[in-house]
């Protein structure tokens, strides 16, 4: 799988030696410098890390807990495997410094169930740490103190959602917390906690080692650094890419050699559906965000099954705890199958893409509230097609 | 902070409950724009509660005043501005200034959009469901005027109903999915038997291992019927039998009536909570066709005198005999779900309970011996029915122990619920119809038993007679009020000096009797765990009651319940005893009569353990 473009974590160059500087660091230094840089979750929400480990920091308890977001759930997303199985330092390095700045002694891995092959790699990773005083007690001669455990999921794709995430972990059945309270308060065992994204931990030690200023160069504006983006679909070179934000879809297409695309599927199955006319766009917070996945359709792809599929996906995946996303998406499955059958009247149909915009604001979390999407973008960019075929 | 969160069972919903104490803590006010209009709030309150004390109106389906927060059906979500989603304001806590929008377009829409998918997956029709009329989603239906099925409208069974156990029919093809009863049942009870399985469109509420309810731990308290909003749940009912033994002129119908039903069964008939139907529900069974109907306080007075006596045999074997395998504190067992409760989870303490029968089981079998002699009935033509407030009372008088005369003691348990349903039936309406008193031989009854209904009643009627019984004088409260035995707190404790008392129980004399009471048997829990930590050691006698508030909250009575709607209930029976003439169980003439007569060799004598005692099952938590 080729790995290309690498300027922030794809490059070695850059992978110094980020932990002993911060540990050298005082915390708030830490979360000034994270904060400094523009840093924002990849996990696919985007909320700034150091404002996240600044609101964990001020948190008063004798306990706080960090998570490293593992789950990596998202259809077409496969970017958090490459780092930590090929970056695997630079991720627990990462939680280690975010440890180190909130106040916390004990981080988890939740590690998506499919990725167990992975497991024996991660722990002699943890194992070697320990060994060479990089974790448990007094970290490279400071007097931090931090401990690694990792944790299998077991396949359900709502787990990737923090607080369904910290539910599972507690042992418990996965599905999302009311918010607030918000994890960074009333987290793991109801201790203040952060959840971050493999790849945002991945980013830390880089920033700490080469500064802020540095990191805070690339990218656009809003959107710093670089994003790790996994591509699949129809194009010549499928894999994982590290570009900067800004970087249009037209370039990450000509990147990955794709021809005669007809659509784009940015950000999994809960993403958005870009069409062709607007390939302009580029991939950061403020334009197309992602968290990590592009899917590529040419022009001999069925949309209608694309959505199909993708709807089975959320039928499935639901924890079924919510109405709206419960009963919502099988309707909205229901409804494809209908247009597949030439059943389904047009006034029916607007009633779906209605009770899709239900479901993005009723939705009791990200995945209820962004599973419509691909629902509402195809039948509205590609409704000549679908309703042409028959 | 986080820790109170914590303190109880791992439970996914509880983690989700805001924490009450910390609001106390901080007692701060916030401003906040409602629809606009400007009102002040304390700090950490939800937008739901805010509403609703600001008497603005905010439809709901998977709240509860009675249990934590789950956020579930999503029919409650209000518009706060500068946030791109929806909030549900039953779980949103006000922590700054924000501006609420309660029927913003926006949320009219989502709310009908809801609706309309909750209704497209309900399975059956309200004109042939037992909710008619006292249903949440119909209700919510009706306020949003729905006339159409938007998305459909399912049309065959998904499940089949679970029909296993004696109290509780599930027909989860009826079920919407709040997860009240998995609250109910982990959060407010403590007993932990149901819980969400599976996911997506297929989630549905289970059982461990999806067994039948008759084959788990349920106690059988019938406290998630109480809460559910729709007809999934509801008590098994035999009024078709009852009706059927009415009819047949061969059979002796009798009804024995406990004190709670008639403090609520008003509600059935669209009266406010809190007034009292003795005389009027006398009358209408009457009407309905029921042969004798008595009073169940006669037979809770005769609890009393058996009780108490063994409590005061239990004191004199440990404190004379110095007989170590007496266990004490004694604990009550009128509570069929409290003796399922301690059964399956603390299968080893089973001889602290009263080997004592409830008063229903009692009475079912002085009906079936004493009674049927005097009358010169055969017994096997009596039927008797047991109006209950309680569901658990339908598996306690099927219990196989509890047939020692040779016939059942009870033969049928119906709920306050279901007999007004049987009134209403026979085309009468409870509340207009004059009063009428019990019949005799059994129709008066002591005050004491008719407390019995309300947590803390067991305990305050054991204690006048106890008192007496060894002192010779009434209890030293004014009117015979004991006040420290009310009110509904979790766990309430106290004692009393027994001083100057009778030659024949100077043993007793300076022992301070110490006693508690508690309800819901998640407070039931916390008490056998201070139990297991010896810190019970020197206490008397226990009072347990499985259900919240008592029998006053049984899983049989009137729906909806809440704290409110409990207290009125047993206001009302308080009220009622003090116009009462008797208010000592001893003091009952027919039970003096009874052990003249009957049991005459007197509480806890031979006959009665035959006849009024009984024994009880380890079953364990783990069942094959
Ligand atoms: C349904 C759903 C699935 C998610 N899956 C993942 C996931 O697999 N990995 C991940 O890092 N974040 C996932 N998230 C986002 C997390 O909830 C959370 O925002 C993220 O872990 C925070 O980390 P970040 O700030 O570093 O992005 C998911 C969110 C939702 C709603
Ligand atoms: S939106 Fe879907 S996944 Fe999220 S809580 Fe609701 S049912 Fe569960
Ligand atoms: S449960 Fe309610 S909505 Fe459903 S059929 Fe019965 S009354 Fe109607
Ligand atoms: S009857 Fe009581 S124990 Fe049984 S499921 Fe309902 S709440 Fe739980
Ligand atoms: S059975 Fe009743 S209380 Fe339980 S989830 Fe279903 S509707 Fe709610
Ligand atoms: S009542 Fe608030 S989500 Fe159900």
């Amino acid at each position: 799988m080729p790995i290309i473009n690498g300027t922030v974590l794809f490059n070695k160059e850059n992978h110094g030696d980020g932990l002993k500087k911060a540990l050298e660091l005082k915390p708030q230094e830490i979360i000034m410098e994270i904060r400094e840089s523009g840093l924002k979750g990849r996990g696919g929400a985007g909320f700034p890390t150091g404002t996240k480990w600044m609101l964990a920091a001020a948190a008063i308890s004798e306990k706080k807990f960090v998570i490293c977001n593992a789950d990596e759930g998202e259809p077409g997303t496969f970017k958090d495997r490459v780092l930590l199985d090929e970056y695997t330092r630079l991720v627990f390095e990462g939680m280690i410094i975010a440890g180190y700045a909130i106040g916390a002694s004990k981080g988890y891995v939740y590690l998506r169930g499919e990725y167990r092959y992975l497991l024996n790699k991660l722990k002699s990773e943890i194992d070697k740490m320990y060994s060479e005083n990089q974790l448990g007690n007094n970290i490279l001669g400071s007097n931090f103190h931090f401990d690694i455990e990792i944790r299998l999921g077991s396949g359900a794709y709502v787990c990737g959602e923090e607080s369904a995430l910290i539910e599972s972990l507690e042992g418990h059945r996965g599905e999302p917390r009311n918010r607030p309270p918000y994890p960074v308060n009333t987290g793991f065992m109801g201790y203040p906690t952060i959840v971050n994204n493999v790849e945002t931990f991945a980013a830390v030690p880089v920033i700490i080692f080469k500064g802020a200023e540095w990191f805070e160069k690339i990218g656009t504006d809003r959107s710093k650094g670089t994003k790790l983006i996994s591509v699949s679909g129809d194009c010549e070179k499928p894999g994982v890419y590290e570009v900067p934000f800004g970087t249009t879809i037209n370039e990450m297409l000509e990147m990955v050699a794709a021809k005669d695309t007809k659509a784009v599927q940015i950000g999994g199955a809960s993403g958005i559906c870009v069409p062709k006319s607007e390939f302009g766009r580029n991939i950061s917070f403020e334009d197309v965000s992602t968290g990590g996945s592009i899917i590529i359709f040419n022009k001999d792809r069925d949309m209608l099954q694309v959505l199909k599929n993708f709807m089975e996906f959320f039928v499935e995946e639901s924890c079924g705890q919510c109405t709206p996303c419960r009963i919502g998406n099988i309707k909205l499955l229901e409804g494809v199958q209908m247009i597949e059958r030439g059943e389904c009247s047009m006034s029916y149909l607007k009633e779906l893409i209605e009770l899709g915009k239900t479901m993005q604001i009723a939705s009791k979390c990200g995945l209820g509230q962004s599973s419509p999407n691909p629902f509402i973008a195809i039948m509205t960019h590609f409704e000549n097609e679908i309703f042409t075929q028959w | 902070m986080n820790a109170k969160i914590l303190k109880r069972a791992p439970v996914s919903q509880q983690r989700q409950i805001i924490d009450k104490d910390s609001k106390a803590d901080i007692g701060n006010i916030v401003e906040i724009e409602i629809n606009g209009k400007d009102f002040k709030v304390p700090l950490g309150v939800t937008i739901l509660e805010a509403c609703r004390s600001n008497g603005i109106h905010i439809p709901t389906l998977c709240y509860h005043e009675d249990l934590c927060i789950a956020g579930v059906c999503r029919i409650c979500v209000v518009e706060v501005e500068g946030m791109k989603t929806l909030q549900a304001s039953c779980a949103y806590p006000i922590t700054n200034r924000i501006n609420v929008w309660t029927s913003s377009e926006k949320v009219r829409k989502a709310r009908r959009h809801i609706l309309d998918l909750l209704l497209s997956e309900h399975y059956g029709q309200c004109y042939t469901c037992h909710r008619n009329n006292n249903c949440e989603l119909q209700t919510l239906a009706k306020e949003y005027g729905v006339d159409f099925f938007r998305y459909g409208h399912i049309q065959e069974r998904r499940y089949s109903v679970d029909r296993s156990s004696f109290a509780v029919i599930r027909d989860m093809d009826k079920c919407v999915l709040c997860k009240r009863c998995v609250r109910t049942c982990i959060d407010l009870q403590e007993v932990g038997v149901l819980e969400a399985t599976y996911r997506g469109d297929r989630t549905k509420i289970s059982t461990f291992m999806d067994k039948p309810l008759a084959d788990v731990i349920c106690i059988n308290c019938g406290q998630c019927i109480n809460r559910c909003p729709t007809a999934a749940l509801k008590a098994n009912d035999p009024s078709d039998e009852i009706w059927e033994a009415i009819d047949n002129p061969e059979k002796h119908v009798i009804i024995q009536t406990a004190p709670s039903p008639r403090a609520s069964i008003g509600e059935e008939f669209g009266l406010p909570p809190g007034h009292s139907m003795t005389g009027e529900l006398n009358t209408a069974l009457r009407m309905i066709g029921f042969d004798r109907v008595f009073d169940t306080n006669f037979s809770a007075d005769l609890t009393i005198m058996e009780e108490g006596t063994e409590l005061l045999l239990r004191l004199k074997k440990k404190l004379v005999d110095k007989d170590d395998n007496i266990k004490l504190p004694q604990f009550t067992s009128c509570s069929p779900g409290w003796i399922k409760y301690i059964e399956h989870f603390y299968p080893d303490y089973l001889d602290y309970l009263s080997t004592c029968k409830s008063p229903q089981q009692m009475f079912g079998a002085i009906l079936k011996t004493f009674y049927a002699e005097l009358h010169n009935i055969d017994p096997a033509n009596i039927v008797t029915v047991a109006l209950m407030p309680c569901s658990a009372k339908k598996f306690e008088c099927n219990r196989p122990e509890m047939r020692s005369s040779g016939y059942k003691d009870i033969d049928y348990g119906l709920t306050t619920r279901e007999m007004a349903q049987m009134i209403k039936e026979a085309g009468l309406n409870l509340p207009e119809l004059p009063k009428s008193n019990f019949d005799d031989p059994f129709g008066e009854a002591s005050g004491a038993g008719l407390i019995f209904g309300a947590t803390g009643g067991v305990m305050e009627a054991a204690l006048r007679t106890v008192y007496e019984l060894v002192t010779g004088r009434q209890v030293p409260f004014q009117n015979l009020n004991i006040e420290v035995c009310r009110g509904f707190e979790g766990i309430k404790e106290a004692s009393i000096l027994l001083t100057e008392v009778k030659p024949e129980w100077s043993f007793l004399e300076g022992l301070e009797l110490k006693f508690i009471i508690a309800h819901g048997t998640a407070n039931a829990k916390k008490v056998m765990e201070m139990l297991i930590r010896g810190e019970l050691d020197d206490y008397h006698f226990v009072e347990i009651m499985a259900c919240p508030g008592g029998c006053i909250g049984g899983g049989g009575q009137p729906i909806p319940t809440s704290p409110e709607i409990r207290k009125k209930r047993a206001e009302a029976i308080y009220k009622e005893e003090m116009e009462l003439s008797v208010r000592k169980s001893h003091e009952n003439p027919h039970i003096k009569f009874i052990y003249e007569k009957f049991l005459t060799d007197g509480p806890c004598g031979h006959i009665s353990h035959k006849l009024l005692h009984t024994h009880y099952v380890r079953r364990g938590r783990y069942i094959d």
